[in-house]
């Protein structure tokens, strides 16, 4: 089943700039995990703005959850998508970390004691439990993105969609959100994740590349990271491994245990 | 002298609690000729750190020293923030102006510079930041993460300090921007001899470009040497939960399937291929 359909969706910010995104048609399946990629200024976060009805479409249609996006239906659409936006301090509403956790929940009609529950679940998944109390906005960088990323989790929507969520994570961070978001997939929740790191796109189920508003790429890692040009087009870069590959290539160094290692490595790093 | 802190001591001035965000760091850095990176753990103090550097943050013990200025309240800070460059972690705290263009000419207007020469260093710098003049006239602030950015970064360099610190300069910057804006940083360090400073999560910036690594965790300094003496001791980079540079992990896999004793303390593709031509 398709959880969001768009078809045919252009947007544009003003005339002088142009079309920022152009004929966009996209699928995603419930449950599908997908990574959005593509250079600065390529139309990712735009597209996420579009699916959350924060900006309002150009042409094209779009449709959540078997509703269509129109004006003054955002609300319904919204309560199966929360976001995390690329600058965490763009939706920190709370006075505290807890205030700001519970925001999102009150809408949802929850009993006091499940909120409470959630908020206690959510703010030790991203280690931020001892910080309930604290501003968000006096917080490290890192720490305020864990915090909007558990503000996004606890709304337990049907999708979630991360624009750069964990960019300013340290390394065990990073992974141990990556592993949450696993395990929310496997609990069937749609994840869209945008993102620079290569490393984070190839554990998805599909890659999506963006260039200049059009997707010029579309499908599983192991396919999209192969089409190099495109790829370097695109202003990403070629996969630590496959560079690897490349220059024994071009060294003549001729190893298919290496090889074939190496091809295997491409999709876990 | 460049930078130094005798143990430097750092409180924000919370409501609840006091937690001190740096203790007691000591720490002396060359006025040229360096590229550091401080890495460490979330919330461990880094920021905090490096706003000493330009007397954006005052210690709250010790003391710090720029360029022969002593940091205090009530000193002169102007001069240090001259000298001493820095682009903050979320760069839109760092534009204000209502276009791009005016935006970089603040720092060199501010400077001294004449309105034509301000315009024309806009000019430059815009392009070495990978970005076209078209922005000049545009709002920095309707622009995308990755090209406020770039926006940040053209301001600093604008102002030619002579310390460049930069807080995670490559995030939210697309993989080409990543490495192109790490080239642009090592130029300037090798060509006018430098010293930049940055913090980062990313350990291939730290082993590809650093020639020495800080170490932060709660709040204390707990390293300070080479990339090849911290990546090369594994147990270094678990206690400070780092992780290996990529081309290091991939070594060390190899090493593995193979039954192989290959050098992994590899920083970049030319010496592990080099390295694999011994399997
Ligand atoms: N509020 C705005 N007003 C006008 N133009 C905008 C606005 N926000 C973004 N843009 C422009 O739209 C284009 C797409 O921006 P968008 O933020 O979607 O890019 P992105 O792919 O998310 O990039 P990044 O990787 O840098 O975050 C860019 O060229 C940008 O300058
Ligand atoms: N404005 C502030 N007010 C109060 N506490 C703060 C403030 N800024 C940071 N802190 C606290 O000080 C500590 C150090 O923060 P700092 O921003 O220096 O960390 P960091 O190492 O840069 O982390 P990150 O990698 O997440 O950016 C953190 O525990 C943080 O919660
Ligand atoms: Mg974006
Ligand atoms: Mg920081």
């Amino acid at each position: 089943m398709n959880i969001i359909e768009i078809k045919d969706l252009s947007f544009l910010y003003s005339e002088e700039e142009g079309l920022v995104l152009r004929d966009i048609n996209l699928n995603i399946e419930k449950g599908e995990w997908v990574a959005i990629l593509g250079h600065n200024g390529s139309g990712k976060s735009t597209l996420s703005k579009l699916i959350v009805g924060l900006l309002e479409k150009k042409s094209g249609s779009i449709i959540v959850n078997e509703k269509e996006l129109c004006v003054g239906n955002e609300y319904e659409i919204r309560e199966s998508i929360s976001i995390v936006f690329q600058n965490p301090d763009n939706q920190f509403v709370g006075a505290t970390v807890k205030d700001d956790i519970a925001f999102g929940l009150e809408n949802q009609l929850l009993t006091r004691e499940e909120m409470i529950k959630r908020i206690d679940y959510y703010s030790k998944k991203v280690n931020m439990h001892g910080f309930l109390n604290k501003e968000p906005h006096n917080l490290s960088g890192g720490e305020k993105q864990r915090v909007a990323i558990a503000g996004a989790l606890a709304m337990d929507t049907e999708i979630i969609i991360l624009d750069e969520a964990t960019s300013m994570l340290d390394p065990r961070g990073k992974s141990e959100v990556i592993e949450t978001i696993k395990s929310l997939q496997d609990g069937d929740k749609t994840i869209i994740t945008i993102t620079h790191e290569l490393s984070e796109a190839v554990l998805c189920d599909r890659v999506i590349v963006l260039n200049k508003g059009r997707i010029v790429l579309d499908g599983a890692p192991k396919e999209v990271f192969k089409e190099r040009e495109l790829i370097v087009e695109a202003g990403l870069d070629i996969l630590p491994t496959l560079k690897v590959l490349d220059k024994l290539e071009e060294e003549n160094i001729d190893n298919d245990k290496l090889k074939e290692i190496l091809w295997e490595l491409s999709l876990t790093m | 002298m460049g930078i130094k802190f005798d143990n430097v001591s750092f409180e924000y001035p919370t409501v609840n609690e006091k937690v001190f965000a740096i203790k007691d760091i000591n720490l002396s850095i060359k006025p040229e000729g360096e590229l550091i990176a401080i890495v460490g753990h979330t919330g461990s103090g880094k920021s905090t750190m490096i706003q000493h550097m330009n007397a954006l943050l005052l210690p709250s013990n010790g003391d710090v020293d720029v360029f022969g200025h002593k940091v205090v309240k009530g000193e002169k800070l102007t001069p240090i923030r001259k000298r001493v460059g820095m682009v903050f972690q979320f760069p839109e705290y760092q534009l204000f102006e209502e276009t791009v263009e005016k935006d970089i000419m603040f720092g060199p207007l501010n400077f001294g510079l004449t309105k034509e020469e301000a315009k024309e260093k806009a000019e430059e710098v815009i392009s070495i930041v990978g970005l076209d003049e078209s922005f000049l006239p545009r709002s920095p602030f309707n622009l995308s993460g990755g090209q406020m950015r770039r926006v940040a970064i053209a301001g600093i360099l604008a102002m030619e300090p002579d310390i460049l610190i930069l807080d995670e300069p490559t995030v939210g910057l697309d993989p080409q921007g990543q490495i192109e804006m790490m080239e642009l940083f090592l130029s300037i360090h090798e060509k006018y001899n430098k010293t930049v400073i940055l913090v980062t999560h990313n350990m291939d910036v730290v082993s590809e470009y650093a020639n020495r690594v800080i170490v932060m965790k709660k709040a204390r300094l707990v390293f300070d040497g080479s990339p090849v003496d911290l990546f090369g001791n594994e147990k270094l980079v678990r206690d400070y939960d780092l992780d290996l540079p990529k081309y290091m992990k991939i070594m060390k896999v190899l090493n593995d399937k193979f039954d192989s004793k290959l050098d992994e303390t590899v920083f970049n593709l030319e010496d592990l291929v080099t390295e694999l031509k011994k399997l």
